[in-house]
C-alpha cells in the first residue's frame, strides 16, 4: 500500500480489530489449558453421599463364606476393586499394603472379574492387605458400583454410606492429603 | 430351614450362568434385539469413552449391554434402564445428557459461540461496506490520475 494514502477515518473498531482476536484466542487458550488438565477418566460418581449398594458375594480365599457390605455396617471401611489382570493394581498394591499394617482402616477387596486361582495366586506372590476378597466373577457387583476402571477404591462410612471413590490408583499423596483426613473425620461421626 | 435355604441358594447360583447364557443368542429374539441395540447406542463405554456400548467391543460394554438385554427380556421399560445406568455412572453413561445446570455450557455453548461468529462476521462485513463506499475529495483526484496514467499507457 502506498505510504502516502490518507488515512481512513478510525473507526472505534480499528484497535479492537487486534484485541479482539487476541482476547478470543487467549480464552481459548485458557479453556484448552483446563481441558488438558482433566482427566476424562475421572467421572464423578453419583454414587457419592449414598448407601452403598447391597451384594452379597463369596470370599475369594474362603469360597464357601460369603461376604455383604452390611457385614461391615459401624465401621469405617474401604472396598477396592482389583484383579490379577489390573497391571495399575500391581503399581497400587505396595500402598494398600503399607495402609492395612498402619490399621488406620481395614480395607476389603472386590476381586473383579478374574478367575479364583489367578486372584489367589496374585494375593500369594504380593501379599495381601485385604481383610478378605470378595470374588465378584461376572462383574455384576463391580456394575452396581458404577466401577469402570480397575482400580477403584471407596470409603465407606459407619452408616454404610459411600463418602469418597477414587478411580485409578490410590496413591501415597492421596492417602495422605483425601482418605486419612476422611477417616478421622468419619471416625468421629457416629 | 438353613439347609434348604442353603439348597435354593446353590440352586439359585447355578440357574443364574444358565439365564445368562440363555440371554446371549443375538438372533433369539429379533424385536429384543432391537430394542437392546437402541437402547445400547444411548450409553456411553466408559472405557472407550467415544463409543456407544453397541459399538465397543471392550469387554464392560459387553457386560453392560447383557445387562440391558437381560433387564429389558425381564420387562423393565427403557426410561428405568436409563435411570439404572445413570444411578451407577451417572450423567456420563448418556449420549444425550439432560439440559440442567452442570450441562448448559454444553448444550447451549455451542449454538451461542455460533451466534457471536456471526454477529462478528455480519457487523464487519456491514462496516466494510461502510467505509469502502465514500471517496474524499482527495482520493477521488488520485483515482482520476491513476485512471488517466493507465489510458496513456495502454497501447
Amino acid at each position: 500500500m502506498p505510504a502516502d494514502e490518507t488515512p481512513r477515518t478510525a473507526s472505534p473498531w480499528s484497535g479492537m480489530r487486534y484485541v479482539l482476536p487476541l482476547g478470543a484466542f487467549l480464552v481459548l487458550a485458557v479453556l484448552l489449558g483446563i481441558g488438558l488438565g482433566l482427566n476424562p477418566r475421572e467421572v464423578p460418581s453419583p454414587l457419592i453421599g449414598k448407601t452403598a449398594p447391597h451384594f452379597e458375594l463369596p470370599q475369594l480365599l474362603r469360597a464357601d463364606e460369603k461376604f455383604s457390605e452390611k457385614d461391615m455396617r459401624g465401621k469405617v471401611w474401604m472396598l477396592n476393586v482389583w484383579a490379577s489382570w489390573c497391571v495399575a493394581c500391581r503399581e497400587e498394591h505396595p500402598v494398600l499394603v503399607a495402609l492395612s499394617k498402619s490399621g488406620v482402616i481395614p480395607i476389603v477387596g472386590l476381586n473383579y472379574k478374574d478367575k479364583r486361582e489367578d486372584g489367589t495366586a496374585w494375593l500369594a506372590r504380593f501379599g495381601d492387605p485385604y481383610l478378605l476378597s470378595a470374588y465378584d466373577e461376572q462383574g455384576k457387583v463391580g456394575i452396581d458400583y458404577g466401577v469402570y476402571g480397575v482400580p477403584e477404591t471407596y470409603v465407606i462410612d459407619k452408616q454404610g454410606v459411600i463418602r469418597y471413590k477414587r478411580i485409578g490408583i490410590v496413591t501415597p499423596d492421596i492417602v495422605k492429603s483425601k482418605i486419612l483426613p476422611l477417616v478421622d473425620e468419619l471416625n468421629r461421626e457416629k | 430351614m438353613k439347609n434348604k435355604l442353603i439348597v435354593a441358594a446353590m440352586l439359585f447360583s447355578t440357574a443364574m450362568p444358565v439365564l445368562a447364557s440363555e440371554a446371549q443368542p443375538a438372533a433369539a429374539d429379533v424385536a429384543l434385539e432391537k430394542r437392546v441395540t437402541a437402547l445400547s447406542e444411548e450409553l456411553r463405554c466408559l472405557v472407550c469413552q467415544n463409543q456407544t456400548i453397541a459399538d465397543s467391543p471392550a469387554p464392560l460394554a459387553i457386560d453392560l449391554k447383557n445387562q440391558v438385554r437381560e433387564k429389558l427380556g425381564a420387562g423393565m421399560s427403557e426410561r428405568e434402564i436409563i435411570d439404572y445406568m445413570v444411578a451407577r455412572y451417572g450423567d456420563f453413561v448418556l449420549y444425550r445428557p439432560p439440559v440442567k445446570a452442570t450441562t448448559v455450557l454444553l448444550w447451549f455453548g455451542p449454538p451461542l459461540l455460533l451466534l457471536l461468529g456471526l454477529g462478528l462476521f455480519v457487523r464487519t462485513v456491514l462496516q466494510r461496506r461502510q467505509t469502502a463506499a465514500p471517496l474524499n475529495a482527495a482520493e477521488q483526484a488520485r483515482v482520476q490520475a491513476l485512471l488517466e496514467v493507465g489510458d496513456k499507457e495502454r497501447p
